[in-house]
């Protein structure tokens, strides 16, 4: 485990974190408000994607298309005049069906091949997004998606509506932290280490990685709810499978399993835009080629990286302690 | 009818090309889980080697050489030692999304350094028609169906009949157990990489001269491939190729008959169905839940 | 009325028979060992009875009911138990929380689970279990860094912790040292004297076995050899020749 000391510096960092989070949207103008809103939707995203991953072993190819699913059903209903918390319960009451519809079977036959269900329902629903207009507005989506009102307060201001995705990402944090400690994520972990001393032991391990990938297909919906008045406009190409790689690429380099590696994954992937800025064409070129060091190096990801270190310097530290106690040769 | 009969070559072309990349796909799965996502854009990039040769004044067949040699250094060789051993022994997802940059890589360096616009490729066949059965089907596509077909069965019969060959199914099957038997396992898994290299440059030179070179070509074809391998089982080489004929067909049929708005969608109903009712695919094995 | 009642299980790989045709009873508060020379399907035979292969012939029943081929966790949750005999505690949970997690999805519900305490109610019932196996003062140590002796009597632990009425132990005392050894068959005994549970057990330690067992069943090649009292199977020709060949 960390030393004492080690886990003050974890904690302090920590609380300058949240400080830093809290006061920094008054300093950022238009452009950065949108990516901190941009970043919080996205970690919500990658959370559901790091349970049903990190926490149940299992591959989705489809939060892309779950985020699709919930903007979508966010964007028709407000549209409407619907208040948006309709529009977030349906998103998650959506997302959370169609994963619970699409596990089920495939859970049947092999646990592995979710991925396979989950990369044909992403074209699907790429598929359904563009084809069917008559819900979904065909090609050109639908646009002037509204921002809610909370209390009488709009939160159509730019500002506004970054401090109210934070505080959507500190709730669903939140959730996820009492889900992860309780008995459902003692099993979740069971499942992950090893399913089949867990189901030797009555975890019902079927359920239970349906569960984790229903939960992380509604957290998908709940960011598509809150991305679709972040950007107004709800359109196909926003909900391809590239989308869901991208989230995937954001779980396994902020680190697979661990709490903030969707924090940290995500921060990446909305930031290297911004910080690759300089080199214009080759940004993509060298997002790659980070990536593929990253990975080469620590295929844990970045929180996997620092954890071995931790580990290193633990071992490290014992060793020496055991040294100490040995008697010296040369006598008392 | 005669329609049929043209959707039908059509698909089984198609399917050919999908066959001769799933079988790479399955190879490298088999001997080291390494699942490539850039499996397409291997398929795209031999072409570019080989237009480079080209524009340098190289005739087609030094060009196609200078790509197959290319391809085998870069896509074999420096693949496996730069990407995919370090990363073996962390287990399949890590290797599988740097296979995901890659493939980002590689399309957007062909796109940034040589060309974002679709370049013609010159075939070895006449740009003419046949016909066969009463229908028009052009010498490129039956070149390329040949030459594929040809491809598939000197490999069927390489890793069936020769020593080597059955070394590689032995040791893809059960690595412990080939290591046991000294076989020298990580060399054989090379030699997978470096026959996926070879194949990927002939699909890349029969594929180019139909949808022309572009950096964008790979999307499609390695999803497509992906598919045909897991329908075929995964497992099996055969198993590939049976998956990629009968993709082919299911999807041109499919588009011409059914609906060609959720054409994309067809290879993926196909897996769905099959992995549904056959777990293990259509060729491969039964295994059990085990301790 | 049996507690495991086994008639006729056969199970095939291809074309090897690892069980043919064995046929056994259980009766409750029997400790029955199982023995038999590498390779003799012991271990095929527990994967059959406890869910995790689906026999190719053959019943099995618990309390007469038939359970064959049923799902491993539904069966846990009937009452039957099993450790493994490749070690297999969590090791990244405490011995407390692994014990919790043997424990956890015998009571209450997926709600409870949820909503309820983060030690599902069990953290006492951990705790006193614990003590019995001489762990008390390892509860809150992450499993991997116990010794391997503790681990055996963690894993065997987590077998009981869900109040089981049958146990089936693949080899506990494998790669256990002498004195833990001790230990470890003390707190089978004790645990089987006061809560009268049926043990099955598999092991190559003959002292553990002869000491420990009622009755012993013999399997040579995937066949029941012989059965009855550990002093008649001792002395029966058919199982000497087994283990010392021809």
């Amino acid at each position: 485990m960390i030393g004492g000391a080690q886990s003050r510096i974890a904690a302090a960092a920590g609380l300058a974190a949240v400080a830093t989070l809290i006061v920094a949207p008054l300093f950022l103008r238009r452009y950065g408000l949108y990516l901190v809103s941009d970043w919080a939707v996205m970690t919500i995203a990658a959370m559901g994607l790091n349970l049903t991953l990190g926490y149940a072993g299992q591959v989705s190819l489809a939060q892309g298309a779950f985020v699709g699913v919930g903007a979508y059903s966010a964007a028709i209903l407000t549209t409407h005049g619907w208040p948006f918390a309709a529009a977030m319960a349906l998103a998650l009451a959506v997302s959370f069906a169609v994963g619970w519809a699409l596990g089920y079977p495939a859970l049947r036959v092999r646990h592995h091949y979710l991925a396979f269900v989950t990369l044909a329902f992403s074209t699907l629903a790429f598929l359904v997004f563009r084809n069917e207009a008559w819900l979904t507005g065909g090609v050109e989506g639908i646009d002037g998606v509204p921002r809610p009102s909370l209390f009488g307060w709009s939160m159509r201001p730019p500002l506004a509506y970054a401090y109210f995705c934070l505080a959507a990402l500190a709730f669903v944090a939140a959730a996820m932290a009492w889900l992860i400690r309780s008995p459902w994520g003692r099993s979740f972990l069971a499942l992950r280490e090893n399913p089949l001393r867990a189901q030797s032991l009555g975890v019902d391990t079927r359920r239970y990685t349906l569960l984790a990938f229903a939960i992380g297909s509604a957290l998908g919906g709940a960011a598509g709810a809150l991305y679709a008045p972040l950007v107004g406009l709800v359109e196909p190409p926003a909900f391809t499978l590239a989308l869901s790689l991208n989230l995937l690429m954001m779980v396994i380099v902020g680190g697979s399993g661990y709490f903030l590696g969707p924090f940290l994954g995500a921060l990446i992937a909305v930031m290297a835009p911004e910080w690759l800025r300089a080199w214009e064409n080759y940004y993509l070129i060298l997002y790659a080629v980070l990536v593929m060091g990253l990975l080469v190096v620590s295929p844990t990801g970045i929180l996997g990286l620092i954890d071995r270190y931790a580990l290193h310097r633990a071992a490290a530290e014992a060793s020496a302690a055991r040294a100490a106690l040995k008697p010296s040769i040369e006598g008392p | 009818m005669a329609n049929f009969v043209a959707l039908l070559i059509a698909g089984l072309s198609t399917g050919a090309l999908y066959a001769l990349v799933a079988v790479g796909f399955t190879l490298m799965w088999q001997t080291s889980q390494t699942i490539n996502f850039a499996q397409g854009e291997f398929v795209m990039l031999p072409a570019f080697f080989m237009l480079a040769a080209m524009n340098r004044g190289a005739p087609y067949w030094l060009a196609l050489a200078v790509g197959v040699a290319l391809s085998l250094a870069i896509l074999g060789l420096a693949f496996k030692r730069l990407l995919v051993d370090p990363m073996l022994r962390h287990g399949v997802l890590p290797l599988a999304i740097a296979t995901m940059a890659l493939s980002s890589f590689l399309k957007e360096s062909v796109k940034t350094f040589y060309s974002a616009e679709a370049s013609p490729f010159p075939s070895p066949a006449p740009s003419s028609d046949l016909k066969v059965l009463g229908v028009a089907v052009s010498w490129q596509s039956l070149a390329g169906l040949i030459a594929a077909l040809l491809a598939v069965t000197f490999l069927q019969l390489g890793l069936s009949r020769t020593r080597i060959g059955r070394q590689m199914q032995a040791a893809a099957q059960n690595p412990t157990v080939a290591q046991i038997l000294g076989l020298p396992v990580e060399r054989l898994i090379l030699y997978a990489f470096l026959l996926n290299a070879a194949l990927v440059a002939l699909a890349s030179a029969l594929v180019s001269p139909i949808y022309l070179a572009k950096f964008s070509n790979g999307e499609t074809l390695g999803q497509a491939a992906f598919i045909a391998a897991i329908v075929g089982g995964f497992n099996q080489v055969r198993g590939a190729v049976v998956g990629g004929l009968l993709l082919g067909v299911v999807e041109n049929l499919g588009a011409a008959y059914i609906s060609d708005a959720y054409r994309d969608a067809i290879p993926l109903f196909v897996l769905v169905v099959v992995i549904l009712f056959r777990p293990n695919g259509l060729v491969g094995r039964a295994e059990e839940r085990t301790v | 009325m049996a507690v495991l009642e086994v008639s006729g299980l056969s199970k095939r790989f291809g074309g090897v028979a690892a069980v043919s045709d064995v046929s056994f009873a259980v009766q409750e508060g029997e400790i029955l060992g199982v023995i038999g020379p590498n390779g003799s399907g012991k271990t095929t035979l527990f994967n059959c009875i406890l869910g995790q292969l689906r026999p190719s012939a053959g019943e099995v029943r618990f309390d007469g009911r038939v359970t064959t081929g049923m799902n491993p966790s539904a069966l846990n949750r009937l009452g039957v138990s099993r450790t493994f005999q490749l070690l297999q505690v969590f090791p990244r949970l405490s011995a407390r929380e692994n014990l919790i997690l043997a424990g956890q999805e015998h009571r209450g519900g997926m709600v409870s689970r949820l909503a309820g305490p983060r030690d599902a109610g069990l953290g006492g019932a951990a705790d006193e279990l614990l003590a019995f196996f001489g762990l008390g003062s390892l509860a809150g140590t992450r499993a991997g860094s116990l010794s391997y002796g503790q681990q055996k009597l963690l894993d065997a632990a987590m077998a009981f912790m869900s109040g089981p009425r049958l146990v089936l132990l693949d080899e506990p005392a494998g790669g256990v040292n002498p004195s833990m050894l001790v230990t470890l068959k003390e707190r089978l005994q004790a645990y089987h004297a006061e809560r009268r549970a049926t043990l099955v057990i598999i092991e190559h330690n003959m002292d553990f076995v002869m000491s420990m067992c009622g009755r012993v069943l013999v399997l040579a090649e995937g066949r029941t050899l012989a059965v009855g009292a550990p002093a008649e199977v001792r002395a029966n020709p058919k199982v000497i020749e087994a283990y010392l060949g021809r």
